[in-house]
C-alpha cells in the first residue's frame, strides 16, 4: 500500500503541509517495503485552477491509494473519491509523526470536503 | 469607432465618463456595459427594456456507454475541468471554459456539449442611446464569455462605448480587445497612479491607442500628471472635484444634464479621442 503525505519538504522529517492541491510536494510511503519517494507538486501550485484535481492525478500516477493531509476541498474530494483514494486528516507536525499516527490506526477517514472550493 | 473606458482602480469614474460621453454623442450611439459583475450604467440611463437573452457556455456531457476511459479528454483539458481515473471521466462544470476541445479529441465520440447558463444580456433604449449590458449569474466565475456575448451586439456602423470592469484581468482584456481607442480614467492620488501604471502596461501590451482622463482634479497631488508627461500619454480631460458632480451622481443624473456647463468638457473629450486616435495615440 502506498500512502501520500502532503509536505513542504522531501524527507520523513519534513513538516506536513495542511493543504492538498497546492502543497509543495508529497512524500509517498510504500508500506510493503518501508521505502518512500518525494514527488514535486510545483505544477499544481502554479496552476490557475483545478490544483486539487491535478494533484490527485499526480499521486495516483505514483500509485498512491491513501492520502494523509490537513484539509481537502470539494473538487479534490470528488476526484480522490473517483480515483479510489482513501483520505485521512491529521494535524501532525511532520511526515514521520503522521505516518506513526496512520500506522497506529489513529487517523480518521474523511467522508466529505472540509473546506470551501478556492476557485471562486 | 469603438471606444473602451477602463481603469486599473475601481471607483475612478468609468461609468460617469461612459454615460456622459454616450449622451454627448447622442442618438444612434451604442453603450455596452461590460462590467458584467456589477452593471450600473442603466441607473443613469433608465430608458425602457427591449429584450433579454440568456447566455450559456458549452460544457461536456459524457455518454458512459460509449466511453472506454482512455483519458484523452483529461490530458487535453488545461483547466482540469474533465478528468478520468480509469473510468468514465468526471466533469467539473464551474472550471470549464467551454472550448469544446474534450469533445474534439475523444476518439469514441462519447462527449457532446450542453449549454450551462452563465448570465443574461439585456438591451435598453434611452433617448436614442442603445444600452446593452451583461449580467452574470451569482456564483459564476467565468465573466469573459459573457463579455464577448455583450460585444456580439456591436454595430460596426455606429460609435460604440464600452464601459469596462476595473482592473487588468481577463474580463477587462475581453472588453478591450478589438477596440479602436482606450480611455483610462484615474484620479490624482498615489492609489490612482499605482493602478494607472498597471492599466497603461496592459493597454500597451494590447497595442491600442489610449489617453487618460483625470477625475476629481484638486484632490491629491500632481504625480499622475508628471507620469503622463514623462510617458508622453495624452491627458484627454480633467474633471474637477466639484461637489455638484457628486450630488448629481448620487441622484443617478448625468453630469451633462444636471450641470450643462460641463457639456463642453465631454465635447472636448470626444474631440480629443478622435484627434489622438487618428494620430495613433501613444
Amino acid at each position: 500500500m502506498k500512502i501520500a503525505f502532503t509536505t513542504s519538504g522531501n524527507t520523513l522529517d519534513a513538516p506536513m503541509d495542511g493543504r492538498f492541491g497546492r502543497a509543495a510536494g508529497f512524500v509517498i510511503y510504500d508500506t510493503d517495503n518501508d521505502t518512500f519517494e518525494a514527488v514535486d507538486n510545483r505544477q499544481s501550485v502554479n496552476t490557475a485552477q483545478g490544483a486539487g484535481i491535478q494533484a490527485t492525478e499526480a499521486i495516483v500516477r505514483h500509485g498512491a491509494n491513501c492520502l494523509v493531509t490537513g484539509h481537502c476541498g470539494p473538487n479534490a474530494f470528488r476526484a480522490l473519491s473517483a480515483a479510489g483514494v482513501r483520505i485521512y486528516t491529521t494535524s501532525a507536525a511532520t511526515v514521520a509523526e503522521a505516518l506513526e499516527a496512520f500506522s497506529a490506526g489513529a487517523l480518521a477517514t474523511m467522508k466529505s470536503a472540509d473546506v470551501e472550493g478556492h476557485w471562486s | 469607432m469603438i471606444i473602451a473606458v477602463a481603469s486599473g482602480k475601481g471607483g475612478t469614474g468609468k461609468t460617469t465618463v461612459s454615460v456622459n460621453l454616450a449622451r454627448t454623442i447622442g442618438s444612434g450611439v451604442q453603450l455596452l456595459d461590460c462590467d458584467v459583475e456589477e452593471p450600473n450604467a442603466h441607473l443613469f440611463l433608465p430608458g425602457r427594456e427591449k429584450g433579454s437573452d440568456i447566455v450559456t457556455i458549452p460544457i461536456p456531457l459524457v455518454d458512459e456507454s460509449l466511453c472506454d476511459a482512455c483519458g484523452e479528454c483529461g490530458r487535453f483539458c488545461r483547466y482540469h475541468a474533465i478528468v478520468s481515473f480509469g473510468s468514465s471521466p468526471l466533469v467539473f462544470p464551474e472550471l470549464c471554459h467551454g472550448c469544446g476541445g474534450c469533445a474534439l479529441v475523444c476518439p469514441r465520440g462519447a462527449i457532446r456539449e450542453q449549454g450551462k447558463r452563465i448570465g443574461v444580456v439585456e438591451t435598453r433604449e434611452a433617448d436614442g442611446i442603445t444600452l446593452v449590458q451583461g449580467r452574470i449569474d451569482i456564483g459564476v466565475a467565468m465573466a469573459p464569455p459573457l463579455v464577448r456575448a455583450v460585444k456580439e451586439t456591436l454595430n460596426k456602423d455606429t460609435t460604440a462605448i464600452l464601459d469596462a470592469p476595473p482592473g487588468t484581468s481577463c474580463p477587462v482584456i475581453a472588453t478591450l480587445r478589438g477596440s479602436d481607442f482606450v480611455v483610462l480614467v484615474t484620479e490624482p492620488t498615489p492609489f490612482g497612479l499605482h493602478d494607472l501604471r498597471l492599466a497603461v502596461d496592459m493597454v500597451r501590451e494590447l497595442a491600442i491607442p489610449f489617453g487618460v482622463v483625470v477625475n476629481r482634479m484638486g484632490v491629491g497631488d500632481d504625480r499622475v500628471h508628471r507620469f503622463c508627461r514623462e510617458q508622453e500619454i495624452p491627458v484627454l480631460l480633467e474633471l474637477p472635484d466639484d461637489r455638484r458632480i457628486a450630488e448629481a451622481y448620487s441622484r443617478g443624473e448625468l453630469v451633462v444634464d444636471a450641470l450643462p456647463e460641463y457639456a463642453s468638457h465631454f465635447a472636448t473629450l470626444l474631440w480629443n479621442i478622435r484627434e489622438f486616435r487618428s494620430a495613433g495615440g501613444k
